[in-house]
């Protein structure tokens, strides 16, 4: 289990994510909505320490994340950014395989290579896997970084906006992948996300953000609710269901 | 064939030619019938520049790693410098003719110490306050290294005369005064570094990922980056102790690698890098004292095409990126 207590963080003046009191359980999806800006990318990067908190605590397993080792961190909870980019000339092969480090430290094993040729698999890479990642296009790189945090193999996996340049093709399958993720391998997944109909139909709970506070929290019907969503976004929704399914309509 | 130009295990053999060929050169051209006196003294050169060599490419591909920055050298950033002022202030405070003598083993480890020091304060000043501003971090970085230049100048006029000229010969190398009573020690210093970095290399290629993934993939990196400051102005220090400050080679070198090795795996990196920096500083040695006989030092040769090669590549990065 995840449990955030008083979080907050500041920038400047700027309170952008403040006292957030939260638990967050295992072996769920959960989505994290909320307008640009809420501190949805922050409260992620607090929880995988790659921004310090200015107060509150985070316990991961009712162990505070200080008192966590590095390494050992590596091994239960990884987070995929926003906005990965780098120089470098490498091959997705390569890159995936990063994935097993703190594991195999630089010298792959054979379950190394079976967990990376999976995520492979599941993403849909194999014949990509010895092109630079220089030349993949958005969609397809943001593949390859989805197989590197699928490789690193953690019982929590936080991903922020994952969906970003796929196509419906992998839009779909990837959420296909992370309900699987759940519900046979039991993992922890947290993702952050824009496409409140992506969340509506796979996501088991829903935190929404807004300002960085918690605007409400709860299960996914409770917030994939007109009232709630028209509010935390400040436009119309409409919420129509097509064959049993919630679908949100925001264009006039 | 494409596979073949593209093998490692090639491009170092090719490399490692080279290296010999010029070894056999410098050695063995017009030494006048001299041999013995020749090769005592150009093998003591010859020792000097392989430990340079292999120093400076360590220091610098290590330092553009951390600093996730090609255009960076620690003595960019006034290194070299900082070794210069650190060795006149020990000189200048510790009655120096003393420590000329047989303590001068124990004046380049206290250099080498305070150096270290220094350069981990700074540098970690640099890395935390303008990590993605280029032309700021130049700018502090050259300007630091003239401010550090005009202390040493002037604690050096305020020396007397004779004291002042013991520094110059005994403590300030050149690479035609190669300071060859360190050679031993540097040797063991730098094998030991050296090593450190080859163990490290793995965890370095991580980093090439970026600071945040590479905490995601369970590097601690605060610890990291402070360790490898120290091996890498150590590094440095080791080098300018015995042939002095050169500005450019560790940018040449690293960049030459980075093209001609094309790979982010460290240890073939540092091999190359290594075998590429002992052959300019051999090769080029040669040049100019046996071909070209210049009276120019091959430092200042050094210094102007990696000062040309530097400016190329910033004009180069700024139209196409
Ligand atoms: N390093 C930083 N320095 C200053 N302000 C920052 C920094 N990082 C984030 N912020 C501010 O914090 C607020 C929250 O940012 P955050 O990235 O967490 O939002 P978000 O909810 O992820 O938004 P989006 O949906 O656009 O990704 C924003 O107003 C942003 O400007
Ligand atoms: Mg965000």
């Amino acid at each position: 289990m995840i449990k955030l207590t008083d979080l907050s963080k500041k920038y400047g003046v700027k309170e952008v994510v403040s006292k957030v009191n939260l638990s967050l359980n295992t072996n769920k999806l959960t989505a994290i909505i909320g307008p640009n800006g809420a501190g949805k990318s922050t409260l992620l990067a607090m929880i995988s320490r790659l921004i310090s908190s200015d107060t509150g605590e985070i316990f991961l397993d009712h162990q505070s994340l200080k008192t966590w080792k590095q390494n050992f961190l590596a091994k239960k909870l990884s987070l995929l950014k926003q906005a990965n980019g780098f120089e470098l000339k490498i091959t997705v092969k390569e890159l995936v395989e990063f994935g097993r480090f703190p594991y195999s430290k630089g010298h792959l094993t054979e379950v190394d290579h079976q967990k990376v040729n999976q995520a492979l698999n599941i993403l849909g890479l194999k014949d990509l896997v010895n092109e630079d990642i220089s030349t993949l296009s958005g969609g397809q790189l943001q593949r390859a970084y989805i197989a590197l945090v699928l490789a690193q193999d953690t019982d929590y996996i936080l991903l922020d906006e994952p969906l970003n340049n796929l196509d419906m093709k992998y839009e779909v399958q990837i959420m296909k992948t992370l309900r699987y993720l759940v519900k046979q391998l039991g993992k922890t997944i947290i993702i952050v996300i824009h496409d409140l109909n992506f969340a509506a139909s796979y996501a088991d709970e829903i935190i929404a953000m807004k300002n960085g506070k918690i605007f409400k929290s709860g299960l996914t019907n409770q917030i994939i609710d007109e009232k709630v969503l028209s509010k935390l976004y400040e436009i119309p929704i409409q919420i129509q269901n097509i064959s049993g399914k919630p679908f949100c309509l925001y264009f006039n | 064939m494409k596979k073949l130009i593209h093998s490692f295990p090639l491009k170092v053999i090719a490399l490692l030619i080279l290296v010999i060929v010029s070894c056999i050169l410098f050695l063995t051209y017009q030494t006048y019938g001299n041999w013995d006196f020749a090769l005592s003294l150009r093998s003591s050169k010859l020792l000097a520049f392989i430990l340079v060599g292999i120093a400076t490419s360590f220091a610098t591909i290590t330092f553009q790693t951390l600093t996730h920055n090609q255009f960076l050298t620690p003595n960019i950033l006034g290194l070299d410098s900082l070794y210069t002022l650190v060795q006149t202030t020990v000189f200048f405070f510790f009655n120096g003719k003393q420590l000329l003598g047989s303590e001068s083993v124990a004046t380049f480890l206290l250099t080498i110490a305070i150096m270290v020091i220094f350069s981990v304060l700074l540098a970690n000043f640099l890395l935390h306050k303008g990590q993605n501003n280029l032309f700021l971090l130049l700018m502090v970085g050259i300007i630091l290294a003239t401010l550090l230049n005009s202390i040493t100048t002037f604690l050096q006029v305020a020396m007397n005369p004779n004291e002042f000229d013991a520094l110059q010969t005994k403590l300030f190398a050149s690479f035609n005064n190669i300071n060859s009573q360190y050679l031993p020690i540097a040797a063991i210093i730098i094998l030991i570094l050296v090593i450190f970095l080859w163990f490290k290399s793995l965890t370095l290629d991580v980093l090439h990922l970026g600071d945040d993934q590479a905490t995601n993939l369970g590097i601690n990196i605060p610890p990291l980056q402070f360790s490898l400051l120290v091996v890498i102005s150590s590094l440095i220090g080791v080098s300018t102790a015995l042939v002095g400050p050169i500005t450019f080679l560790g940018f040449i070198v690293a960049n030459i690698s980075y093209h001609f090795i094309g790979t982010y795996h460290h240890r073939q990196l540092f091999i190359g890098g290594s075998l590429i920096a002992i052959f300019l500083l051999i090769f080029g040695e040669f040049m100019v004292e046996q071909v070209f006989k210049l009276n120019t030092p091959l430092s200042s040769v050094i210094e102007f095409t990696g000062g040309i090669y530097f400016i190329g590549k910033i004009i180069y990065e700024r139209k196409n990126g």
